[in-house]
């Protein structure tokens, strides 16, 4: 195999490649990013520090300069992918090259999801570095802001927003912050931080329109509130970066669809690592996607191995692994989560608790704050399929011999 | 020869990525800062313990060749 080509040099496709060269593979490796910026960035921070901390993309880096240059790949920033021909083994550049490759890692990620409500100024989506730019100068004390989503993202950005003394304002038609994939239940003690940092909580409210008055944004909702906002930030989902390979026969549902070993369904040599994959689990237990770094980082390190070993390729089998940090709660989702049968160790006022999801019998998933001995615990009971009382007992142990409040 | 794995204590969130790779080099504290368990590695290791490194969300581990 002399020259692979990663499409993206998001975490999926840089963490491919650095897997590649330290599993030994001493071809060509060229890396096509759509993004023109100087050097691959890490998003994470994105929705938090970062976007008040001082303009400097080097910051959060996604890996250092030193790592970069061994892995010695050539850099194609700010050309977009514009299709794929899988038989020729070629991938079409928007400024006409048709690139050979041996083997293709697609890693082309996701992008928010636009606002329903018109773009403009004031109005805001957060996926990229450059929209961090641009939002981040509406993050100015006493200035105001309305979010739309409780998700991961707009929760982040409340906290941050908050904490630089902005008037924030979230709104969701759910009843309570990232209850979509927490529950309900555990949603409400997000929903109570919230409340408790000065947030303004209209849960269990649609937004009905956007209108601008002036140099202000008139927000209406769905049960006759109007706020008046400087700013609107959009955190409705993301949605999956895949046009580009219309006619590309590649199979396509909502990710790329592709086997456990995360190779492209119909296609030789091409893989698909990060939020743009869609495997097929290969116990028969159906198609999976997840928008996690910890996933786009596994599944990278997985298709380096696959593509240098196809005699001991493995299947990717994941334990879901995704952060958020919100004003001084460190939070850690684990596994599936989500499920009504959940119970709560330790105590939220106290900085300090833990969710164990359940199917009843097995631990599914858990979600806990500030609380790494209870992470720990969780990832190796969710990988186990551990026995879910047995978790909640000894965490209740645990907790019970070190119950004050945390400061981090 | 032997490599080194290092951690910058400052950097590291108390993620859990490395201990889920390498449980016999990784542990966190309870205040969730990494635990070094051993710092060299052996050859026949090297690619394990260097890729539960780079499963590091802020890069607070590297492994250093000898």
């Amino acid at each position: 195999m002399t020259r692979i080509v990663i499409v993206g040099a998001s975490v999926g496709g840089v963490k491919t490649a650095q897997g590649l060269r330290s599993g030994g593979f001493d071809g060509e490796i060229v890396v096509v990013e759509k993004e023109d910026v100087a050097h691959p960035y890490d998003k994470p921070p994105l929705s938090k520090a970062y976007l008040t901390s001082p303009d400097d993309l080097g910051a959060i880096r996604l890996i250092d300069q030193e790592d970069l240059a061994a892995i010695d790949a050539s850099w194609r920033f700010g050309v977009a992918a514009t299709g794929l021909d899988p038989a020729a083994k070629e991938l079409l550049l928007e400024d006409g090259e048709r690139l050979a490759y041996d083997a293709l890692v697609i890693a082309t990620g996701s992008r928010a999801r636009t606002s329903p409500w018109g773009e403009g100024p004031g109005i805001h989506v957060l996926r990229t570095a450059a929209d961090a730019h641009a939002l981040r100068s509406a993050l100015q004390p006493g200035r105001r802001l309305v979010i739309v989503g409780g998700g991961f993202i707009g929760a982040e950005v409340a906290a941050t927003a908050r904490k630089a003394g902005v008037d924030v304002t979230i709104v969701d038609p759910l009843p309570a912050p990232m209850s979509r994939v927490l529950n309900e239940d555990v949603g409400r003690i997000f929903l109570d931080k919230h409340a408790a940092e000065g947030v303004r909580t209209r849960f269990g409210t649609g937004v009905d329109g956007v209108e601008r008055v002036g140099p202000e944004l008139e927000v209406r909702l769905s049960d006759g509130e109007r706020i008046t906002a400087d700013a609107l930030l959009v955190g409705i989902g993301a949605v999956v970066n895949t046009e580009w390979l219309e006619g590309s026969g590649l199979v396509v549902d909502n990710g790329i669809v592709t086997d456990g070993r995360l190779r492209a369904i119909g296609a030789a040599d091409v893989f698909v690592v990060g939020d743009v994959c869609r495997w097929q689990h290969e116990d028969g237990s159906g198609s999976t996607r997840l928008e996690h770094w910890t996933s786009a980082a596994d599944q990278a390190r997985l298709v380096a191995h696959n593509l240098l070993s196809p005699a001991e390729a493995r299947a990717y089998v994941p334990v879901e692994y995704v952060w958020s940090d919100q004003y001084d709660w460190k939070i850690q989702v684990v596994g599936r989560t989500g499920s009504a049968e959940s119970q709560l160790i330790g105590d939220p006022a106290h900085d300090r608790f833990a969710v164990v999801y359940s199917d009843g019998a097995r631990v599914t998933g858990a979600v806990i704050v500030n609380w790494p001995r209870a992470l720990i615990a969780a990832r190796r009971a969710v990988a186990d399929r551990g026995d879910a009382d047995a978790l909640v007992t000894m965490l209740t142990e645990i907790i019970a011999k070190a119950p004050a409040p945390v400061v981090s | 020869m032997t490599a080194i794995v290092k951690a910058d204590l400052g950097a590291c969130q108390g993620y859990a990525n490395c201990v889920v790779g390498a449980s016999d080099y990784f542990d966190i504290d309870d205040d969730g800062v990494v635990v070094l368990l051993q710092t060299d590695v052996p050859d026949a290791e090297l690619t394990r313990v260097d890729e539960a490194a780079r499963s590091c969300p802020v890069s607070a581990l590297k492994v250093i060749r000898g």
